[in-house]
């Protein structure tokens, strides 16, 4: 008899068990959820600042083009070759404001100031974002490389999560302690 | 937007993390934020309208020493309680890895949690145990902050992931202004008797006094009359065992002093020695120095490094090293236009310290988290089905 409550015990004990960990894979799959939209959210407001100030006659024409090219092929560039759009923005975004002289001569001009702290902020944010959202996807692969997780299939049908790699490095000049006096 | 930010340590007891959360919640709430803290305090401490109790710690031994912590029943109702009567958009924890009320906070709740991780201690034993109860609560934390380089990497190595890097702010123009005290004032500038400062417990050999007093023989034979500026709370006598005759004469000690009197100090001085033998993740005493202008010397560990712009904002010298530091004070304190050129190199690389800086950068994280999220609310699974869950993992 006791045998039977025991097993009856441990049965319910491994149940719970199950229950708590699909609980948890599936907590961490909404914070990836809520982690991606907002990287999307940072990327895209990043990409239409720069679109704005490439139109805006604020720079020079070359620097215009440049970051126009770049902006606009972030916007549209379908979820394979987003990564290596966004990298190519940041890129043309260094290449723009290599110069300290260009932050200054930005801010000068009637208008420039609010676009350059757009810009600041959004190249600020961008990093942030895709850290929240790649050590999101590192929480969930840890749950999920788990043997029970993988044979019992408690993931059920969410994709395995993948980390978003792309060079988001701001132009020393739009940060902090880079920028011109 | 309305922010809920939990202290782990004791309102009454002054700290680094103490300083900051109130330091935080001032900033934010001239913004015009709705912010509420809670924090272990004694019943009978006067607390800022701001900040809620969350009862008494109590003294636990603790990795070492005696820590004061709050865990149990009574702290999680009422952490639970300040969570829903809070309905916070964003909950900010600080020092979630540590048996606290920051880890209760963590464990109840659901929802856009950041946490800002303050030290840079190696990996405990009781951490590396506690790991698999640790992590279910830890991998709800959508944000995570390292006040320094160093501390994201102690962080990553031992945790995991990823964090970005805010530094601890410091109210630049509040240092840059104040009046500097005749009393302490060096004449360094114009070949005088020279003034070195130093802050910090003076009978806490990790903050370094010893190798600073065992400096000081050499620098007086250098530089007769140089004075040193002792400020900090301590046994005088206890600091001074085995200090010559000398020495005696030229060292003050000021005692604790108030936020007012400590940026006079270091406005007033020559020079800022940190001799600091480690146990640092980042040095707000540093930034401090540079925001009221003094040159700072400090030891070469991570930390220092780092906030001092690689050596490029003050200077370093080798960890417990007293003739180098000696050496190093000597040079210095014999040139004018190299203080001068510190100042200078010191008040630019401050910007990044300041709360403006730091205030918008921790609040891009809150908006990026927050955005499009529900609020914080109580997680309901942490029941016994939780409980009994995480004994089994």
């Amino acid at each position: 008899m006791t045998t039977w409550i025991w097993a009856l015990a441990a049965v319910v004990a491994v149940g719970l068990y199950l229950s708590w960990t699909a609980g948890r894979l599936d907590r961490l799959h909404a914070r990836i959820d809520a982690a991606r939209a907002a990287l999307d959210a940072q990327l895209l407001r990043r990409a239409s600042v720069s679109q704005e100030l490439a139109t805006s006659t604020l720079l020079d024409p070359a620097a215009s083009i440049v970051l126009h090219q770049a902006a606009h092929a972030a916007l549209q560039a379908d979820e394979d070759h987003r990564e290596v759009a966004e990298s190519e923005l940041s890129q043309a975004l260094r290449a723009v404001f290599a110069e300290p002289e260009q932050a200054l001569a930005l801010r000068a001009a009637p208008g420039g100031d609010e676009a350059l702290h757009d810009l600041t902020a959004a190249v600020r944010r961008v990093p942030m974002a895709r850290r929240f959202h790649n050590d999101a996807v590192r929480a969930a692969r840890a749950v999920r490389r788990h043997r029970i997780v993988r044979y019992l299939r408690l993931a059920g049908h969410a994709p395995f999560p993948m980390a978003f790699e792309m060079d988001d490095e701001a132009p020393a000049s739009l940060t902090p302690e880079g920028a011109p006096q | 937007m309305r922010i809920g930010i939990v202290c782990p340590y004791s309102w009454d007891v002054p700290g680094g993390v103490q300083f900051h959360v109130r330091d935080l919640a001032d900033h934010l709430l001239r913004l015009g934020h709705d912010v509420s803290v809670l924090a272990p305090a004694d019943d009978d401490t006067p607390l800022p309208p701001y900040v809620v109790s969350a009862g008494r710690a109590v003294p636990v031994p603790y990795n070492g020493s005696v820590a004061r912590l709050n865990f149990g029943f009574l702290s999680a109702a009422r952490v639970r309680r300040w969570l829903h009567e809070g309905r916070f958009d964003v909950l900010h924890i600080h020092e979630p890895a540590s048996p606290s009320l920051s880890l209760l906070a963590c464990w109840s709740a659901n929802g856009p949690i950041v946490a800002t991780f303050h030290t840079s201690n190696p990996r405990s034993r009781a951490m590396t145990a506690a790991y698999p109860i640790l992590q279910p609560a830890l991998e709800k934390i959508r944000a995570r902050i390292a006040v320094s380089e160093y501390a994201r990497r102690t962080l990553v190595e031992h945790l995991g992931g990823d964090a970005v890097v805010i530094p601890n702010g410091v109210d630049v123009s509040f240092f840059a202004d104040a009046e500097p005290d005749p009393r302490w004032t060096g004449g360094a500038a114009d070949g005088g008797p020279a003034v070195i400062g130093f802050i910090g417990r003076i009978n806490e050999s990790r903050k370094g006094l010893p190798t600073l007093l065992a400096a000081m023989p050499a620098i007086l034979a250098a530089r007769p009359g140089t004075r040193l500026l002792v400020a900090g709370r301590g046994d005088e006598e206890e600091a001074l065992e085995g200090v010559s005759e000398e020495v005696r004469r030229q060292v003050e000690f000021l005692g604790m002093v108030s936020d007012e009197e400590k940026a006079r100090l270091l406005r007033s001085v020559d020079l800022y020695v940190a001799p600091n033998t480690g146990g640092e993740s980042f040095g707000i005493i540093l930034v401090e120095a540079m925001s009221a202008g003094a040159p700072v010397l400090a030891s070469d560990l991570d930390a220092f490094r780092q906030v001092l712009d690689g050596g490029g904002a003050g200077e370093l010298f080798p960890v417990e090293d007293a003739e180098a530091l000696a050496a190093a004070a000597v040079r210095l304190l014999g040139d004018p236009a190299r203080l001068a050129a510190l100042r200078e190199a010191a008040s630019r690389h401050v910007r990044r310290f300041d709360w403006e800086t730091v205030g918008a950068d921790v609040l891009a994280v809150y908006e990026t988290v927050a955005a499009g999220a529900a609020a914080v609310e109580e997680d309901e699974r942490t029941g016994w089905l939780g409980r009994l869950g995480l004994a089994r993992d």
